[in-house]
């Protein structure tokens, strides 16, 4: 068994990350799990959240959202709908999505299709920003 | 015999020609390059999808877990054709060979069972004069293309199959082989073709472990794949204009060239003409002077 897990994330337009990491949390959908090496295949689809992958005493942060996550052989595969590094996000419009998001929250009920969609953007708004929060 | 100012004339203007020609070959020349690399970059989500579908649908074989409505063939007349063309011309024959191909495809069915998604100015132009019905037209958004229009147009696309508006779903378009080669290719997008996606799967016999299960995972999975599928479909087909048109304006830019050659000889020899006959103009007058004189 290998001790080191190979990472690749990938989203539509390019891949982002393609490294080797000794240990790798991923937002899955139904929360997030960890992933060391010896880790069983397993198969999920993606939440919104960080991701981290920890290379040595290093950990490296990503703001994903979206997609799919493969563990097989040590290998971990990302299908991210969208993913990036600290440096990558724009600070400015992550917050002028959040704003948005909480205006549309307020004074609307939880059936509303709207809602659960404010809900999404606020999320994706609000894990960026902790992503950048990470940067430096 | 044309005038020397009318050959001069001639000749300025093919080399205005050939400014322009010249100049929109670099800038399809640019643009290529960056078409070409966002091709390249988009490969390593594309091709692990596939794989991940592959495994999916066959590693659950036979089982109701591999079961989904944009997988399962339907027995019916009615097609849908997407076909992407550029926006603009001037680039050899690369919006008339697609337009040619949809055409066979066309013509196979009756016209009442067929429906249109037209991509493209040269698509929309020439198929709106024609007795098929055109369900939708994407127009003018190539310069700033991204995922969100490949988005678009799948999920329209997949709304009118599950609606059951088409019970196939075709994509035409030019296959970006290399910088001088486009060819126009058809590919089924619905149903999504099993043989497609058993292909890749060298590791079908994997038991994953899957969260929450293989059947919402397919149901996520199916869209994007098909999403993905056109996202490729339309960036190849932009680089391929670019291609197209960067190899269609070489030639132009050639063929100026050696029409100003051929113009610049001909002005030369009018002008050593026009001299030779005013020499001896000259000379003929002098020696009618001179005999004059003898006689």
């Amino acid at each position: 068994m290998a001790d080191r897990l190979t990472l690749e994330v990938a989203t539509p337009t390019r891949l982002v990350v393609a490294e080797t990491a000794e240990e790798i949390v991923v937002p899955g959908r139904q929360g997030y799990f960890g992933v060391l090496p010896g880790h069983a295949a397993f198969l999920t689809t993606l939440g919104v959240g960080e991701l981290m992958y920890r290379i040595g005493r290093d950990e490296h942060y990503l703001a994903v959202a979206g997609g799919f996550a493969e563990v097989r052989n040590d290998k971990v595969i990302v299908l991210a709908d969208s993913a990036e590094r600290p440096e990558e996000i724009d600070r400015a419009r992550a917050e002028g999505a959040r704003d948005r998001a909480e205006r549309r929250l307020a004074g609307r009920s939880e059936s509303d299709v709207d809602y659960t969609r404010a809900m999404a953007a606020l999320a994706r708004a609000l894990t960026r920003l902790q992503t950048a929060g990470r940067r430096g | 015999m044309a005038t020397l100012r009318d050959i001069q004339r001639r000749i300025r203007s093919v080399q205005s020609t050939q400014k322009i020609t010249r100049a929109m070959k670099l800038v399809a020349a640019a643009k290529l390059r960056r078409a070409q690399e966002r091709v390249l970059a988009a490969r390593p989500y594309a091709g692990k999808m596939a794989e991940l579908l592959g495994n999916l649908v066959t590693g659950s074989d036979g089982s109701d877990d591999a079961a989904h409505p944009l997988l399962e063939p339907r027995e019916g007349p009615k097609r849908q054709i997407v076909i992407i063309t550029a926006d603009k011309g001037l680039a050899g024959a690369f919006n008339s060979n697609v337009i040619r191909r949809a055409l066979e495809l066309v013509r196979q069915s009756s016209t009442a069972d067929v429906t249109l998604v037209v991509v493209g100015r040269k698509a929309r132009d020439f198929y709106r004069r024609r007795p098929w019905t055109i369900k939708r037209d994407m127009i003018g958004f190539w310069d700033r293309l991204a995922f969100s229009h490949a988005t678009e147009l799948a999920d329209y696309v997949m709304q009118q199959y599950l609606d059951g508006e088409a019970d196939e779903v075709h994509l035409v378009y030019n296959e970006f082989r290399s910088v001088v080669v486009q060819r126009p290719v058809r590919v089924q997008l619905l149903p999504v073709p099993r043989t497609e996606t058993a292909g890749a799967a060298e590791a079908g016999s994997i038991a994953y472990i899957y969260e929450p299960n293989a059947k919402s995972i397919l149901d996520d999975l199916l869209p994007r794949h098909v999403r993905t599928q056109v996202f490729r479909a339309l960036m190849e087909s932009l680089a391929g204009e670019y291609g197209a048109r960067m190899t269609a304006m070489e030639a132009a830019t050639t063929n100026a060239k050696e029409m100003i050659d051929v113009l610049t000889i001909q002005y030369n020899k009018a002008r050593q003409e026009k001299i030779t006959k005013e020499l001896l103009d000259i000379v003929g007058g002098a020696e009618a002077l001179t005999q004059g004189r003898e006689s």
